[in-house]
């Protein structure tokens, strides 16, 4: 069967867009799948907010100079040295060109943020987000003859010998067979599967919220493993974040996140605390509260703080659940109130000076003969009104994923598939053992979405 | 105030609030992160700052099918048209013109009737050109508080405004920065001056930035040019028709074609935008003010041009009459947005620079 297309990309996210543009600009011509309806386009990246770049000198918004070495020891800590090297400075050195090369295909930056996150020398943010870079990629994409088709599923592709000599798609309850000369995957990781989430993590998994799209169901991923195709990092990690109990099951983004905590104390749904809730800046700590939360009684876990403390982290979408008392405050989140009273009581009495109190750095108030102890920002919960969030597990995205070369090429028993690439979330297991860096992402989809997007063209050219 | 529409403003800010992905398109959203919680008031302020851009609608990962269902430039341009309606003095003629085109055009039909009227019955002037037509002090005695009484009803507005704003002590910097950034109309610039997503979804575009910079550059030349008409009538003692090179028409006959192109664009950009982001209601009675305002300036280009033939007569009272309307009905239309844009622009440079 022939097609018209030279290059069938599946996604269309970041890594999809990347790969289009820079292989339609090469000539090729280049259709795009994307499972989601237009509303919804641009998987995760349309949630995102930035994207971590290298640079020697003042770049675009970005200050200063943020060096490969430092690049890569940030990645290495945050990972545990869980970090593939040659793919990661790869991605770390092709980030300076990167960041102009997303400003002539459209995408545009903020200049100055008054936002918490203290980033502005390694991160540049996009103006409106994800979804304006997501927008403005379309835009290009299309004008340079990029077709796309929204709601449209990729179900299988055939490898044979080494190739994949055609792909399923299903669009409009009718399934569709393609034979490309090359295809890029670029679908994004399987979170949005909670049934598969189940399968690695357990039932627990259920419970939890997904922070992203909910179109990224790994059917892709599934099936190209299940053919041979060689695949990467530990299927039951995923990267996941305490959020706001009360977000929506998908898609609730950036919004549903909680910074307050770090002032608070955290209990479970028997009022019992299990955590310190002051080990470090929030920054450093909300990925390890996605898990702590998983392994509590129901996934659930509730924040109590009074009133001293309201007015230290940023505003989140749902309003805190408010009482007059501890007790009330109990009441209206479901939890026993004796127990809370008694917690909350043991927690008062062993906090001492809190003179020293610092909320934006680590201060060393702490309790003193507590179980678990909260090291910083320990202050005594008195002051009414009370006010009470909720806490469940967000997921960010899962590890598992394609294992790609330099070329961000897949194989299959150690020999590459000739005309098989893929690029973004679905790889990023290639270079990230465990662990996040803040705009990571971006870069790998960036970075290896342009080059899945110039080999393909060359082998199709 | 609608209770309702502030109500579903601020349940949308307060989702901008938590997530800050939109900071850079405009003004709106620093004064917007510069709170937690938003009182009517501050609701009022940040909807008079948006000039509808839609940037931060395309880039929206929470438009609707998403469940919170954003749609910040509609929320605000709804507040914003119902504070015009309620701080309009006096409010219930507001009522009848701010969103209603039909009432509008006949508005305008009822003053031209009136000039015409005038013209044929009462003080037909022994003068020359225009003033055959109607005499000079006739045109005085229904234009001075035509044009007085507005200004004396927006001024009462604006002083309503700035109460609910909870405005301080005007200094001359807040004027400065305000004027500023209005004259330049920096906010339309997107904050990464590639303009606004108006007429073609998501597409970055300048041309309602330079629609609009047409109709109010004209517009004051127009303004500039009747000015000086009766400077030189009083002052020096010299009466219309002008010369093609004397002050009114060297100013006029530019301003004049300026807002007529600038008016028929933003008609024609507005009838490309997507209505639903937009303040729905109010869609009808803005373009029947474009309309009208287009008008007064192509009538007065046709005098220009008309001005020594049998038709003049018939065109000076369309003229005069469409302007009759448009003065009249300055505090009650579209045309109010233009003060009360300043009025939340000086107030955000209290904001800014204390
Ligand atoms: C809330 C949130 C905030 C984030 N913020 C940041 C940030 O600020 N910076 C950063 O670097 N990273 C961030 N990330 C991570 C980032 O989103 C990802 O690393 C990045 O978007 C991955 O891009 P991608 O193109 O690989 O995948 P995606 O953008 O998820 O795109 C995958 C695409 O594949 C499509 N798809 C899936 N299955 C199929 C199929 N079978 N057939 C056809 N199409 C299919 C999906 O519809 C989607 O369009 C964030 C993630 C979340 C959830
Ligand atoms: S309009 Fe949407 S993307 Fe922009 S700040 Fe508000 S919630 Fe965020
Ligand atoms: S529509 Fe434009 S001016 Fe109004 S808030 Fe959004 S970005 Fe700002």
């Amino acid at each position: 069967m022939t097609t018209p297309y030279d290059i069938v990309i599946i996604g269309g996210g970041n890594a999809a867009l990347c790969a289009a543009i820079t292989a339609a600009e090469a000539g090729s011509r280049v259709l795009i799948l994307e499972a989601a309806p237009k509303a919804y386009r641009g998987g995760n990246s349309r949630h995102t907010r930035n994207f971590r770049c290298m640079h020697s000198a003042p770049l675009g918004p970005l200050i200063e100079s943020y060096s490969e070495e430092e690049y890569f020891g940030d990645l290495m800590k945050v990972t545990d040295g869980k970090t593939h090297e040659g793919l990661a400075r790869l991605a770390i050195r092709t980030s300076e060109e990167c960041l102009p090369w997303m400003q002539e295909h459209g995408v545009r930056f903020q200049s100055a943020l008054s936002g918490t996150l203290s980033l502005g020398r390694t991160n540049a943010f996009f103006l409106g987000g994800g979804k304006g870079l997501v927008n403005a990629y379309y835009r290009t994409a299309e004008k340079l003859g990029v077709k796309v088709i929204y709601d449209a599923s990729v179900t299988h592709l055939e490898v044979e010998d080494g190739k994949v000599v055609f792909l399923d798609y299903s669009h409009q309850g009718r399934s569709h067979r393609l034979s490309p000369a090359a295809i890029i995957v670029a679908a994004g990781g399987f979170q949005a599967d909670t049934d598969w989430l189940a399968r690695a993590w357990g039932p627990a998994a259920k419970n939890f919220l997904i922070r992203g799209t909910p179109y990224n169901r790994g059917v892709v991923l599934a099936d190209l493993i299940d053919q041979g195709v060689e695949q990467v990092g530990d299927p039951t990690q995923c990267h996941a974040v305490a959020i706001d109990g009360r977000a929506p099951k998908f898609d609730g983004g950036i919004v549903t996140r909680l910074d307050c905590v770090p002032f608070s104390i955290v209990v479970n749904k028997d009022a019992q605390r299990f955590y310190d809730e002051g080990e470090d800046v929030w920054p450093k700590r909300y990925a390890i509260w996605g898990r702590l939360v998983a392994g509590q009684p129901d996934q659930v876990g509730y924040v109590i703080i009074d009133a001293k403390s309201l007015n230290l982290f940023m505003p989140s979408v749902f309003p805190p659940i408010k009482a007059d008392t501890l007790e009330e405050l109990a009441k209206k989140m479901g939890l026993p109130a004796a127990e809370l009273r008694k917690t909350v009581d043991t927690f008062n009495a062993s906090c001492g000076d809190t003179n020293g109190f610092h909320p934006t750095e680590l201060d060393g108030v702490t309790t003193t003969g507590l179980i678990p102890p909260k090291t910083n920002w320990a202050r005594p919960i008195t002051e009414a009104p009370f006010y009470g969030y909720s806490l469940r597990t967000g997921v960010t995205f899962t590890y598992l994923g394609l294992k790609v070369d330099e070329n961000a090429q897949c194989s299959i028993g150690n020999r590459p598939i000739s005309n098989l690439w893929a690029a973004g979330e679905t790889m990023a297991g290639s270079i990230l053992g465990q662990g996040y860096l803040a705009g990571f992402g971006m870069t790998i989809g960036t970075v290896f979405g342009r080059i899945a997007g110039k080999e393909a063209a060359e082998y199709a050219n | 105030m609608q209770i309702d529409l502030i109500q579903e403003a601020r349940r949308q800010a307060e989702v901008c609030n938590a997530c800050r992905y939109c900071e850079g398109y405009c003004s709106v959203f620093p004064a917007l992160h510069a709170n937690r919680a938003f009182s009517d008031g501050d609701i009022t302020q940040l909807a008079n700052l948006c000039h509808n851009c839609r940037g931060c609608y395309y880039a929206c990962q929470y438009t609707a099918p998403h469940e919170f269902d954003l749609n910040l430039p509609a929320a605000l341009a709804d507040v914003r048209h119902d504070s015009w309606e309620v701080y309009a003095y006096p409010s219930q003629i507001a009522r009848q013109f701010q969103k209603n085109g039909m009432a509008i055009a006949a508005a305008t039909i009822t003053g031209f009737a009136l000039l015409f009227a005038a013209a044929k019955w009462l003080g037909q002037g022994h003068g020359i050109g225009f003033y055959a037509v109607i005499s000079h002090n006739m045109m005085v005695a229904i234009f001075a508080p035509a044009f007085l009484f507005p200004l004396f009803s927006i001024g009462i507005s604006l002083r309503r405004y700035w109460t609910a704003t909870e405005g301080q002590k005007i200094k001359v910097k807040h004027i400065a920065q305000a004027f500023s950034a209005a004259a330049n109309m920096r906010n339309l610039s997107g904050g990464h001056g590639n303009g606004c997503n108006f007429e073609d979804k998501d597409r970055f575009s300048q041309a309602r930035r330079v629609a609009h910079q047409l109709v109010l550059y004209g517009f004051l030349l127009c303004f500039a040019s009747t000015s000086s008409g009766t400077i030189l009538h009083y002052l020096f003692d010299m009466q219309a028709p002008y010369s093609l090179l004397s002050l009114p028409k060297l100013l006029g006959v530019p301003g004049g074609i300026m807002l007529t192109i600038g008016t028929i664009w933003m008609v024609l950009l507005k009838f490309q935008a997507d209505p639903n982001l937009g303040a729905m209601a109010a869609w009808g009675g803005e373009v029947a003010f474009i309309a009208l305002l287009g008008f007064v300036a192509f009538s007065g280009l046709a005098l220009y041009a008309l001005g020594s033939t049998a038709v003049m007569p018939t065109i000076l009272a369309l003229h005069l009459g469409a302007v009759l309307s448009f003065f009249l009905l300055m505090p009650y239309t579209k045309m109010a947005h233009g003060f009360y844009r300043l009025a939340a622009l000086v107030r955000d440079a209290q904001r800014t620079s204390g």
